[in-house]
């Protein structure tokens, strides 16, 4: 089965809705496909299912999100939802399945908005039943109203857990303590950038609200821990936790965990795209210009897959994709959507302000990047980061010789949660920067299919 | 949120959700504590992303083998076992 469209967008969180909703009021034939049941991406996830009244859900934004989806229904653009991405080739032939059939859609443009997933740093214990990413609560918090009751604690850095910790009280979920990873050498070194974050202040009070309603909840917090091991047999019963000095051995039933988000380069890095290594936010990043735009021709990226810049900022620059994709199909003129865009962009430079600041508040613990010999890596194919290591000191290996040598990164997640470890690892044993060592190269399927959907690729 | 409850089959035991739940999140529900076996360790793991990034969460649902539990929507009626065996592919 095969099908046609001139703007073709994957993803339909705050990028990919503005995208479309701004190509299609134009009159582009634009058509999205995404992965999940109902738009919204995971930032904005459950949009039109959630009460607004509920407990935590202000903090997310609600009115903003709802009004986003709402415009994206309106706008005239096809959604095609339960969709998954497998294959990308360079002529713009999208490959998708909606988990039966398979089927090819040929597109004039394509924007990629498949935004961020959350930083995978290998801990002792991250593969046990019990311990899942902060970001993973949240999903349960935002489509099912699961908050955890006892035994739980949150573990890690960045803007998300606070978040996230304030909603789940919120919603009478318990938590027996906080381990802030954060070093607090960072807030120190994040001064530089404060008169700058000053020009975003409303994030600002936003983020120390949410701390704020935290540490008045009366949960335990414990600041500037240096490493976290998961402990159990089978499933998780203790968490330890280095301070200081000291370990400390707590019982616990459920970790959740958190590092920061990074752009989800898969797609991107399946076209073989340039991509960069950005220090400040310590992740690759596809390369585009203004607009998006990537070296591959007619692709372009909009959102956190860009690089982290936020929902709303996604939002924005997925209108900018929106007018380029109207602009490069011929439907506007370059003047016309240079006019249209200038207020978006001045939009966009305010949202980027507070980015320097939280990059370096944020950014991770440095002894949590290279796990110990023993740590599992590859969580697939259980390949510690010791045989990464040693593969990496023989003749110099990098990414793509570690993975056929080892098998890691080789099993269903494809690379997805031990890739940039693997880089960290290699880079660090060999003492290069983790530029000079690249990443995992992406093969398709993005996403494993069954032949019986491939087959239905040639049904008429 | 709707109110309406369905029934699903985790393991065989009857489990009341909304259908807005995740086959993985109906697993949590139902308090597995594992939801497979690592065909390679043979250790237990469980949902870690519930974003389809980690597939962690493989498993079999009404009779077909490794399907992301967290990307799948519950139905009425839908079998969600474990996946225990080694190496069992679609």
């Amino acid at each position: 089965m095969s099908s046609a469209c001139d703007f073709l967008v994957i993803g339909a969180g705050p990028a990919g809705m503005a995208a479309a909703a701004t190509a299609a009021k134009l009159g582009v034939s634009t058509l999205v496909v995404d992965e999940q049941p109902a738009p919204g991406g995971q930032i904005y996830r459950g949009v039109e299912q959630r009460d607004a009244n509920k407990p935590g859900v202000s903090h997310d934004d609600w009115a903003r999100c709802a009004a986003l989806a709402q415009e994206f229904r309106a706008s005239g653009a096809r959604y095609q939802p339960n969709t998954q991405v497998w294959q990308l080739e360079k002529n713009r032939k999208v490959y998708v399945s909606d988990g039966a059939k398979a089927s090819c859609i040929t597109a004039k443009r394509v924007l990629i908005a498949t935004g961020a997933m959350e930083r995978p740093l290998p801990f002792p214990g991250w593969t046990l039943p019990g311990v899942m990413t902060v970001g993973a609560a949240q999903i349960l918090y935002k489509t099912s109203g699961w908050v955890p009751h006892a035994g739980a604690w949150i573990a890690g850095s960045g803007p998300l857990l606070w978040l996230y910790a304030a909603q789940a009280l919120e919603a009478g979920g318990k938590f027996e303590g906080i381990l802030d990873t954060t070093p607090k050498a960072n807030y120190v070194h994040a001064l530089r950038h404060g008169i700058n974050a000053l020009r975003a202040k409303e994030y600002l009070d936003r983020g120390m609200a949410l701390q704020q309603s935290v540490r008045k909840s009366g949960v335990r917090i414990i600041d500037d821990v240096n490493a976290i091991e998961a402990k159990g047999d089978g499933a998780l019963n203790r968490v330890h936790v280095h301070t200081g000095r000291h370990w400390q051995d707590m019982p616990a039933t459920r970790l959740l965990v958190h590092q920061g988000i990074v752009p989800n380069t898969h797609t991107t890095r399946s076209l073989n795209a340039a991509h960069r290594w950005d220090k400040a936010q310590h992740a690759f990043a596809p390369v585009a210009d203004a607009w998006g735009n990537l070296d591959a021709e007619g692709y372009a990226v909009a959102g956190d897959g860009a690089g982290i810049a936020g929902a709303e900022a996604a939002a924005v620059q997925g209108r900018l994709a929106g007018l380029e994709a109207a602009r490069a199909l011929g439907v506007i003129d370059a003047a016309q959507r240079d006019q249209q865009a200038m207020p978006l962009q001045a939009e966009l430079k305010q949202h980027l302000a507070i980015r320097p600041f939280l990059d370096q508040v944020f950014a991770p613990r440095a002894g949590l990047l290279t796990p110990h010999d023993d740590v599992l890596v590859c969580r697939c194919e259980c390949i510690t980061a010791k045989q990464i290591r040693e593969a990496a000191m023989l003749a110099g290996m990098g990414p793509n010789q570690v993975k056929a040598f080892t098998r890691c990164g080789m099993g269903p997640c494809q690379g997805r949660m031990c890739g940039m470890a693997a880089t960290e690892i290699i880079a660090h044993a060999r003492g290069v920067s983790a530029t000079d060592i690249g990443v995992f190269n992406v093969r398709p399927p993005l996403k494993p299919l069954s032949l019986a959907e491939l087959a239905a690729l040639q049904a008429p | 949120m709707s109110q309406e409850l369905i029934t699903v089959y985790v393991e065989g035991t009857p489990v009341s959700v909304s259908p807005h739940d995740s086959a993985a999140a109906a697993a949590l529900k139902a308090g597995l504590a594992h939801t497979r076996l690592s065909p390679v360790s043979g250790e237990p793991r469980a949902p870690y992303c519930m974003m389809g990034v980690c597939f962690e969460c493989l498993m079999v649902i009404d009779g077909v083998p490794s399907r992301q539990a967290c990307m799948v929507r519950v139905h009425a009626g839908m079998r969600i076992e474990r996946q225990n065996e080694a190496k069992v592919w679609a």
